[in-house]
């Protein structure tokens, strides 16, 4: 039997799908894990994006993050959170995962925030400002709905990242579909190995679309676009 | 695997790395080599393919699409996938990192192809080139810079990459990384982390150097402000 048929056979074994060890509780984990991350990462970056954006004050922390989140490998940044986490007596499993994919997402939410923002046309800020409109006004009904696709292909990256990523919890004793894949090294269980493989593929592919999804619904709809 | 995590374990003890300088080289080299590889031969197929989806622009979206598909894998289900088949292998290593490179460097050739100016081009055509002239001796040398463009980009992402073929007995650097983290022991994770950074910065430099070095012309006469 080929290794594809035996990881078919895994993937339609009922056995599979049941328990804390069965894949729509690992795909539930690892969805939980990415989204609670995402969110949490784009309460904090999202805000201060616009900030820097609409000011134009402290644009080198952004450019600095983004280049320097782009040159630390994700796997490096696990294996950090992993000291910080025990350090701080948080514990295995989801706290490290959590600091790491936070870290990770942080970068391509901020940069893309602020790029969105600081993008917006000027001559469109004075004619807002020249309505009377306030700064506050002017950040909410103008630049943050202009700036909205941009955020999202930020959110969307970040996303695809995370879910990515998150392969990577199961070495820090954390759940998700990266346990299929660990475990079946551990074991030399190639059937595991490849079907929890085909499942984060697919996972990272439906993220990536649904994003998508999600990003043409946050165009401006008076975009000729 | 799971030992007991000490609290009190400093972040970084420096005479790990005294005691262990000798496999740091030789790591640190490993990931080099991992890394040149994967970028060599990535533009070695994307290069040509970039050229054919210039010139044929109906092959352009699929080609893209298929890179695409590949670039959204996640690093460890491409490996975990490959060595069900090739093994715990460089092969192995190699066919992920090169697959990663290669949206990258697709793009920035046929972007670099594009940005040749059309007048450049109908200059060289009126002068005899041939097309395989005016591709060697004309367009490619103008997209270099943007070409090198996609191989800095590259490089520095397969050089994050390979710290995960780690999990598949390879991984430079991502060895310490590894080790660290199966052993709640910090100092080889800042060390692998760290140096790889470092090894993305200074190859980004290099690059960057070598780019200028092969294009005098780039530097020495700015493009007049507007012209494409």
């Amino acid at each position: 039997m080929s290794v594809v048929s035996e990881a078919l056979a895994w993937l339609s074994d009922p056995v599979n799908w049941s328990g804390t060890a069965g894949i729509p509780n690992r795909v539930f984990e690892h969805v939980r894990i990415s989204t609670v991350t995402v969110l949490a990462a784009a309460m904090i970056a999202v805000p201060v994006g616009l900030l820097i954006g609409h000011t134009g004050k402290g644009r080198f922390v952004v450019v600095t993050l983004s280049n320097v989140g782009r040159a630390i490998p994700s796997f490096a940044i696990l294996g950090l959170a992993l000291p910080v986490a025990i350090k701080l007596n948080l514990g295995l499993g989801f706290w490290p995962t959590f600091i790491a994919l936070f870290a990770l997402a942080i970068p391509p939410i901020l940069t893309n925030t602020y790029v969105g923002v600081a993008g917006v046309d000027p001559d469109l800020v004075e004619a807002a400002r020249g309505m009377g409109m306030a700064d506050r006004e002017i950040l909410r009904r103008l630049e943050v709905r202009l700036a909205a696709p941009v955020i999202m292909v930020g959110l969307r990256t970040a996303s695809v990242e995370v879910v990515a990523t998150a392969t990577l919890a199961a070495l820090v004793a954390g759940g998700g579909l990266g346990r299929f894949i660990i475990d079946g090294f551990a074991v030399r269980d190639d059937a595991r190995i490849l079907g929890g493989a085909i499942l984060v593929a697919a996972l990272a592919i439906c993220t990536e679309l649904f994003m998508g999804g999600v990003e043409k619904l946050a165009r401006p709809r008076t975009s000729t676009a | 695997m799971m030992l007991a995590q000490d609290t009190r374990e400093p972040f970084f003890r420096p005479e790990w790395v005294s005691r262990n300088a000798d496999r740091i080289v030789e790591q640190l080299i490993e990931h080099a080599y991992l890394t040149s590889i994967a970028v060599g031969v990535g533009s070695l197929i994307a290069i040509p393919v970039g050229v054919y989806a210039y010139r044929h622009r109906r092959a352009y979206v699929p080609v893209t699409w298929l890179a695409g598909f590949l670039y959204t894998i996640p690093s460890l289900a491409l490996f975990a996938f490959l060595t069900t088949y090739t093994g715990l292998t460089t092969l192995t290593a190699e066919i992920g990192l090169v697959s990663y490179t290669l949206l990258i460097l697709i793009r920035n050739v046929v972007a670099g192809l594009e940005g040749v100016p059309r007048d450049t081009r109908e200059a060289a055509r009126a002068m005899g080139y041939t097309p395989r002239q005016l591709l060697w001796r004309v367009e490619l040398p103008l997209a270099f810079p943007v070409i090198m463009a996609g191989i800095r980009v590259a490089t520095v992402t397969i050089i994050g990459l390979v710290t995960v073929t780690s999990l598949i007995g390879k991984g430079g650097l991502g060895k310490f990384i590894l080790q660290g983290i199966q052993r709640f022991f910090s100092t080889p994770i800042v060390v692998g982390a760290v140096l790889s950074v470092l090894l993305a910065i200074l190859a980004d430099v290099l690059l960057l150097g070598l780019q200028r070095a092969l294009t005098p012309w780039a530097r020495s006469r700015p493009r007049p402000e507007g012209a494409r």
